[in-house]
């Protein structure tokens, strides 16, 4: 053994989002972490690094109150009102408002960047919670007995659980032999962030244009929103290569006169689109959590929350785990994981990927279909509200965390 | 003493046979879904019972570090660790104790590869010369009803238990549901036995395990259910002794 050598509980590699959310709520409560990745947190929080804001479920919310991280950054959120769902040209409407369900709003946005920066800040604060960054991954070997990663310099970490949190492409899962099953869709999703005259009033429009989906979320402030929009992979490389003013004609189109002019600020970004979900989420001493086990269309700004729900979930299994002096890895434990997670997340996968070909078509009788479907679903109270539950994260059999309980 | 050596000549727990079975399986112990597999199942729910009754003993809280530390546990008839290693990492200096020099071996390997510190020995809990002083709490699971002489591998229990000390013992009630329900569910240790030689008779009665016990100077203070739970795959402490139950007792 190296002197250098780390022992800890659990090693998450990835430190995105989800890996960043797990390492905060696992050391909180006395399971110890060692994050890695090939990226720095300065980097990772960089202006021009993610400019992306996601729609956090209220149950995501409430997980994330739970791990500490929502006081630091609630200030910078915006509350989700209403949610207007529409198909031009024939401007047929879907309308969600929090007031049919009570109080709270139906979710809340909060730029990428912040919560990343948050997660940063929680991580300090945190005992018990190693980041090992930048550093590359050079081997990961698991047997019955624990697991080693293994570093490129020189270092290496034993723990008892893997955890890869290393994204859609995650090199951990592939190394582990789990197969993925999935398609590109030809689509991407470019993400930009605009300044507009009039306030948002906090309502999220869903537009279906030809070429897919064109959301416009609120953001702090009133007056600044961003932009998802859905466009044909294919022409996708000539609107990221246009100029800033004719860049701003194509979007300011695209939003329509509502929110009055509209000006453009930071940078954009393009991000290809698919559906991929692991075969498996577990092997020996190994679990798969966010989008290295679930990767879907944003359509419904439903990824991240899905993962936050495995974080969740991990959490409830591997506290108890350690309150019992269990093997953190102990195959009743990640079964029952894999049990929980990987049903949920097949249905949202499912659930997206077809309101997404519902929507990203042009054709006249699927779009007076799904007209009269939208204003069935929006005429009939009890449906919709079952939408917005869905929506809110508030179905299925929620872990401890997302139920605002203390774990252990 | 003499008039037990005639009526039971052996004056020892050792089985040969049910020993010679568990060697001959040993290097499954840590397979999650190899012949131990049920243990593996059964595992987490009983370390959860005998956690909860320890803290209550001895006063600790299990959100505490090491809850444990400075306490001494005896697993006696580990096999491959799968109890000793959880307990070792709750904070006891923890001792395992097999008649099987196989599953000691694995044993021995699997606590060195998961970085724990553990006195594994080979040998019966009534056999002297044993590095095994006395002992603040000592288990026996799944262990009695593979055993050749129950009471004398109780005395041999009682021995290792120190004044003040819990004996945490588990195993199978003689019921009609434990023959319909348990007898599968313990054939998986019992598999290399010949047809017709695992004795549903072995199963022993929490009544019978308290007389023997009350023989050997202990007094019962507990007793609980396991039930398995076919939707889940998992296992639920109750109220239920028919078939698993769990039963702790200190020196009277
Ligand atoms: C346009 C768009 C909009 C979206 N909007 C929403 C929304 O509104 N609401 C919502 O819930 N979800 C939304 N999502 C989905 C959400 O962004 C993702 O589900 C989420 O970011 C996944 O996080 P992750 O941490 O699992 O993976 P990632 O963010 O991919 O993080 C993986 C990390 O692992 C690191 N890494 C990878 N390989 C290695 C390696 N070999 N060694 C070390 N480190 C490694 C990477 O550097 C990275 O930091 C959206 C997605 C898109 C594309």
């Amino acid at each position: 053994m190296n002197k250098t050598d780390i022992t800890c509980d659990v090693v998450i590699v990835g430190g995105g989002l989800i890996g960043t959310t797990l390492a905060c709520g696992l050391a909180a409560y006395g399971v110890d972490v060692a994050v890695v990745d090939r990226i720095t947190p300065e980097n990772i929080i960089s202006p021009d690094f993610d400019g992306r804001a996601s729609a956090i479920a209220h149950t995501s919310k409430v997980a994330l109150e739970g791990i500490g991280l929502w006081p630091i950054i609630a200030g910078e959120t915006q509350p989700i009102d209403e949610i207007r769902v529409s198909d031009r040209p024939s401007l047929m409407f879907l309308h969600y408002d929090h007031a049919d369900l009570g109080d709270n709003p139906l979710g809340h946005m909060a730029e990428n960047r912040l919560l990343r920066t948050g997660l940063v800040t929680l991580m300090h604060q945190t005992q018990g919670l190693t980041v090992l960054a930048p550093a590359e991954i050079t081997e990961v070997a698991r047997t019955e007995g624990r697991a080693a990663v293994a570093l490129d310099d020189g270092r290496t970490i034993n723990c008892q659980l893997v955890a890869a949190c290393d994204g859609r492409a995650s090199a951990t899962r592939t190394q582990a032999g789990i197969g993925v099953t999935g398609w590109t869709y030809k689509q991407q999703a470019i993400v930009t962030t605009i300044d507009h005259e009039r306030s948002h009033d906090g309502i999220a429009h869903e537009r279906f244009l030809s070429s897919g989906p064109f959301a416009i979320l609120p953001l702090k402030g009133g007056h600044r929103s961003s932009l998802v929009w859905t466009e044909k992979s294919a022409l996708v490389g000539s609107f990221m290569a246009l100029d800033d003013g004719a860049f701003l004609d194509e979007v300011a189109e695209r939003v329509g006169g509502f929110l009055g002019d509209v000006s453009l600020v930071g940078p954009r970004f393009c991000h290809p689109l698919g559906l991929q979900v692991a075969e498996r989420y577990m092997d020996t001493r190994l679990v798969l959590v966010g989008d290295a086990a679930h990767s879907i269309h944003p359509i419904a700004g439903q990824g991240l929350n899905l993962g936050l729900r495995d974080v969740a979930a991990l959490m409830d299994i591997l506290v108890d785990a350690k309150r019992y002096g269990l093997d953190l890895a102990h195959s009743a434990g990640l079964e029952r994981y894999q049990r929980w997670r990987r049903a949920d997340n097949l249905l949202m996968a499912g659930m997206t990927d077809m309101i997404n070909r519902l929507f990203s078509n042009d054709i006249a009788p699927v779009r007076m279909a799904r007209d009269l479907g939208l204003a069935a679903v929006n005429s009939m109270p009890p449906l919709k509200r079952t939408f917005m539950r869905h929506a809110m994260g508030q179905v299925g059999d929620l872990p401890k965390l997302m139920r605002g309980e203390a774990l252990g | 003493m003499n008039n037990n050596q005639t009526t039971r000549p052996p004056q020892s727990s050792r089985d040969e046979q049910e020993i010679a079975g568990f060697a001959s399986h040993a290097g499954s112990w840590w397979d999650p879904v190899g012949p131990f597999a049920p243990l593996h199942q059964l595992n987490p729910a009983r370390i959860r019972i005998m956690s909860d009754i320890l803290a209550r003993h001895y006063e600790r809280s299990l959100a505490d570090h090491h809850p444990f530390q400075g306490l001494a546990l005896a697993d006696v008839g580990c096999g491959g660790g799968l109890v000793t290693e959880p307990f070792a990492r709750l904070g006891f200096s923890v001792s395992g104790l097999d008649a099987s020099q196989e599953s000691i071996n694995i044993a021995r390997n699997h606590a060195t590869e998961a970085g724990l510190t553990i006195n594994y020995q080979v040998g019966a809990p009534e056999e002297t010369l044993l590095d095994l002083a006395t002992n603040d709490v000592v288990l026996a699971l799944e262990v009695i009803e593979h055993v050749a002489d129950m009471e004398v591998f109780i005395a041999g229990l009682a021995q290792r238990l120190s004044p003040g000390g819990l004996l945490i013992m588990s195993t199978i009630n003689r019921t009609l549901k434990s023959l319909v329900f348990a007898k599968g569910a313990a054939e998986y240790v019992l598999r290399w036995v010949p047809p017709g030689t695992h004795h549903w008779k072995k199963f022993v009665r929490p009544s019978e395990l308290s007389e023997m016990l009350r023989s050997a100077g202990l007094r019962v203070v507990d007793i609980q259910g396991m039930t398995y739970d076919m939707a889940t795959g998992g296992w639920n402490v109750s109220s239920d002794v028919s078939v698993n139950y769990v039963l702790s007792a200190t020196p009277a």
